[in-house]
């Protein structure tokens, strides 16, 4: 890939950035590559050592506040004629319910990422809660019943159980935290690419 | 590194590569190699951080016949970098603490 068809595709691939961004980036990795080459290393080395367009774009996501990106992709490319803004108001209970749903789809993906989580800690809470019970109860049949080596036992299953689950609950926050961070991620890097339809 | 701490180390990493003389992107890049690794995408999101601070502005100079842009470092830039300097004697007064054991015996 030479110099060229490297920040062709990187402009291309950078769709959903303001313009402006747009030519900023380009021309600073075009000199950087230019200043790889003035110390005289070939065109191709100096990409190599840049990257591949693919790697620079999801960087450029990262660093870049989601909102941005939103409000670029949202920004109309030309003040809208009378009658595209008749049809958008006319089209309102066809368009809203879709946009609608579509967000509400996201939302209900960011929950179950979260499900896990909750699910976790409510179990954990839940054994916790059985093994002093468990406890309470073991001093009270003690004396009146028959039963107390079982909650006994019971009470000392749950709390091994909740030690264990501890460690669950760790796992699942940070996978949460983890998969969350890439969802975000993972939208960013496809409205840069898509831009503006 | 914490990403908070670690954005502010990098920021006046890249002021005190530009403190005592102009320089450019893959200079910068060149002379902070040794102590880190910096991306070219990290190092334009922290150059853009810092025009947009006012801590350092940029020229457009010609070089071999095309344009080079060189940056140059502001008086606000000189200023975070002293600010930076106190802070950490500070830290490292902290960093010492932590560190020495037998503290009581």
């Amino acid at each position: 890939m030479n110099k060229q068809e490297f920040l062709g595709e990187l402009r291309n691939k950078l769709k959903g950035l303001p313009p402006e961004d747009v030519d900023n980036r380009v021309s600073f990795y075009e000199e950087m590559i230019n200043d790889r080459m003035d110390e005289g290393k070939s065109e191709e080395e100096a990409i190599t050592e840049i990257g591949t367009v693919d790697e620079v774009v999801n960087e450029i996501a990262k660093d870049t506040p989601l909102t941005k990106l939103v409000k670029e992709k949202v920004k109309p490319k030309r003040s809208l004629r009378a009658w595209e803004i008749v049809l958008i108001v006319l089209g309102f209970p066809l368009w809203f319910p879709l946009l609608l749903t579509a967000f509400i789809l996201m939302l209900v993906a960011y929950i179950l990422l979260w499900v896990l989580v909750i699910v976790s800690y409510v179990t954990e809470l839940a054994l916790i809660v059985a093994a002093i019970g468990g406890i309470a109860l073991f001093f009270i049949e003690l004396f009146h019943g028959d039963f107390s080596m079982l909650y006994l036992g019971m009470s000392l299953t749950a709390l091994g159980g909740s030690m264990l689950l501890s460690f669950g609950c760790y796992g699942a926050t940070k996978l949460s935290v983890y998969l969350s961070k890439k969802m975000i991620n993972g939208i960013k890097y496809s409205i840069i690419r898509k831009g503006r339809n | 590194m914490d990403a908070q701490l670690r954005r502010g180390v990098l920021d006046v990493c890249v002021l005190a590569a530009i403190k005592n003389e102009d320089s450019y992107g893959y200079k910068i890049i060149k002379d902070l190699k040794p102590i880190l690794e910096l991306s070219e995408s990290t190092l334009y999101t922290i150059l853009k951080r810092l025009e947009e601070g006012k801590m350092l502005i940029v020229r457009s100079v010609e070089f071999e016949g095309r344009l080079r842009k060189y940056y140059h470092i502001t008086d606000l830039g000189h200023k975070r970098i002293e600010d930076f300097k106190s802070e950490w004697k500070e830290m490292m007064g902290i960093y010492s603490f932590i560190v020495e054991e037998n503290r009581y015996e």
